[in-house]
């Protein structure tokens, strides 16, 4: 647990660079690659394309012809290396943006989460226990990935663990709340998938316009808010 | 002023370099698969590189042209023909309204790439017009071309357009075309298997020796379960990392993710922002073009390099892609 060491550098290919600042994943790590990754998307390099943090590490894409010609090297990968470890020591420990609190307010079970009942019955609980505990929880966003604004939670009770379904969905609907192994998150768009559903919110998790924006950051602290089906209805007919 | 889409082929879309600056978001990068092809063909009819293309995979669609048009077809061979007569690739070909573009199978290779003169006249979706399939935003309304669709057309004149480009469009009747094209470039050997050079991937170290040979010895072919997000490849399973899953990180295009069972997939341009499998290597950045054109049951073999080899073979084959585009640009300039 030294989370003020220097952050290692791995090749992966030839054109991304992936800085792990700690082998395990950890509160403090977390911090500090926001905080890079904050600072590295505030301060474009030439030729970087995207920067983006995982849990413990960060990944940075570059055009190396463009980096090459920049820098005039012929190792584009030890310039962007150099560059951004640089970027990475004036970074601050901690990210500026302060994490927020959110509340995403689900409808549980029936059509909005048919797996519900089974995720009981697995659990030797109640549906009832298992909404209590589910929106009981605080959840922190680890990393966005997989599709746009789609969230890795950390934090699911772990009597809500359940293995993903051997026959995958075909079509999720958006907003689709799902458990599959030891994670819990959201759906933004609609999708096939194997996860276990358990319920559905009618917030919009990811705009697609210009200035896209997702719901959700890592290092936000996410709750579930149970709702009726008739409040789903409403949230869903008002204008956004 | 459009290209009116009678039957819409294997899988066609309109795809550009890719959405970029958007990945700590988790919006994939999509794009075109060959991207060598794609800007040639961009070239040809006096475009810049990152003009959407029509991307046609395997079996091409047939299209009627409703106005004078000045297309080019780059990267595979899909027998292209207008109105019976035999379309050329690799160089700019008006066509007169009217006209009827008929593709059929690839024959070398697994993607054509069509541009047209002044581009398709379609929105920008975060700062690409690339087609996200999974997504469904980008290029038609998110999707691959269906009958029926109308894809719509800049106008030539109203464009900054090349001279060339200008005077075939002037042309007064037929198909036309000149005299000269470019050189094919990424051409799939014809002898199988295709070789494709990679280099080390994120957790290159953490397979064993053993594995490691696997990857480089091994003869594969590409599942005919693959698409655009990425290659299943049929062959040696490569023994798995002992310590088994690894924390999600960012994977870049030609990843070699070695799954449990150990039979590779190869990240194309479909892609998740992110990926759970520990990544053996990665395709040099100069054969992602040919690892773009490999098509189900193709055979491949995989050739470790240096990172500097790869970057060395990269700025070559920049060197002669920049002696294409000056030629295209010094002719008719």
């Amino acid at each position: 647990m030294t989370s003020a060491s220097a952050p290692q550098c791995f090749p992966a290919g030839d054109r991304t660079l992936v800085v792990e600042f700690a082998r395990q994943p950890g509160a403090l790590v977390a911090a500090r690659v926001r905080a890079a990754a904050e600072y590295l998307l505030a301060r474009p390099l030439t030729g970087v394309l995207d920067v983006v943090p995982a849990q413990a590490s960060l990944a940075v894409h570059f055009d190396p012809l463009v980096v090459a010609a920049h820098h005039d090297t012929p190792d584009p990968m030890q310039a962007i290396t150099h560059a951004v470890l640089q970027a990475c020591l004036k970074a601050p420990a901690a990210p500026k943006a302060r994490s927020r609190q959110i509340e995403i307010p689900v409808c549980y079970g029936g059509e909005h989460g048919e797996d519900l009942a089974e995720i009981a019955a697995r659990a030797g609980i109640g549906v009832d226990d298992v909404i209590r505990l589910h929106s009981g929880a605080r959840y922190e966003v680890q990393m966005l990935g997989f599709m746009p604004g789609f969230a890795y939670l950390g934090g699911l009770d772990r009597k809500l663990a359940a293995p993903r379904r051997d026959v995958p969905r075909k079509r999720i609907p958006a907003g689709t709340v799902g458990i599959g192994g030891e994670q819990t998150g959201v759906y933004p768009f609609e999708t096939p998938g194997g996860w276990n559903l358990i319920a559905r919110t009618p917030l919009i998790l990811f705009r697609i316009d210009a200035d896209a924006r997702a719901l959700l950051a890592p290092g936000d602290e996410v709750r579930f808010v149970a709702i009726t089906a008739r409040e789903f209805d409403a949230m869903k007919a008002a204008p956004a | 002023m459009s290209l009116v889409v009678e039957r819409p082929g294997l899988l066609t879309s309109l795809q550009d370099l890719g959405r970029f600056g958007r990945q700590h978001l988790g919006v994939p990068v999509n794009g075109v698969m060959d991207e060598v092809s794609h800007r040639v063909a961009n070239w040809l009819v006096g475009n810049e590189a990152d003009e959407a293309s029509l991307e046609l995979t395997i079996s091409g669609p047939t299209l009627l042209v409703q106005t004078d048009v000045v297309i080019a077809v780059c990267g595979a061979d899909m027998g292209g023909r207008v109105d019976g007569e035999r379309l050329p690739q690799w160089r700019p070909v008006r066509i007169p309204a009217g006209a009827r573009i008929e593709f059929g199978r690839a024959a070398l290779g697994a993607r054509a790439y069509l541009a047209v003169a002044a581009g398709f006249d379609i929105a920008v979706t975060m700062d690409s017009r690339s087609t996200a399939l999974r997504g469904g935003y980008g290029g038609i309304r998110g999707r691959a071309l269906r009958k029926g669709d109308s894809l719509p057309l800049r106008s030539i004149e109203e464009a900054h357009t090349a001279r060339w480009v200008r005077l075939l469009a002037r042309a007064q009747h037929g198909i036309s075309y000149p005299n000269w094209s470019v050189t094919r470039v990424n051409a799939l050997g014809v002898e199988a298997p295709q070789t494709i050079r990679v280099v080390p991937g994120r957790h290159w170290q953490a397979f064993s020796v053993a594995a490691r040979e696997q990857l480089a010895g091994a003869e594969y072919r590409v599942s005919p379960d693959s698409d655009r997000m990425g290659f299943r490849l049929d062959g040696f399973a490569i023994e798995a990392r002992k310590s088994g899953a690894v924390a999600s990180e960012a994977v870049p295009m030609g990843a070699i993710q070695v799954p449990h069972g150990g039979q590779p997939i190869v990240l194309m341009a479909d892609r998740q922002t992110t990926g759970g499998y520990p990544v053996i290597a990665v395709v040099a950045s100069a054969d992602l073009t040919l690892m773009a054109q490999l098509g189900p049951r193709d055979r491949l073999r995989f050739e470790l390099i240096s990172l500097a080899d790869s970057y060395r073979l990269l700025l070559s084959r920049e060197r002669e892609l920049t002696k294409i585009h000056e030629a295209l640009l010094a002719r008719l300039a």
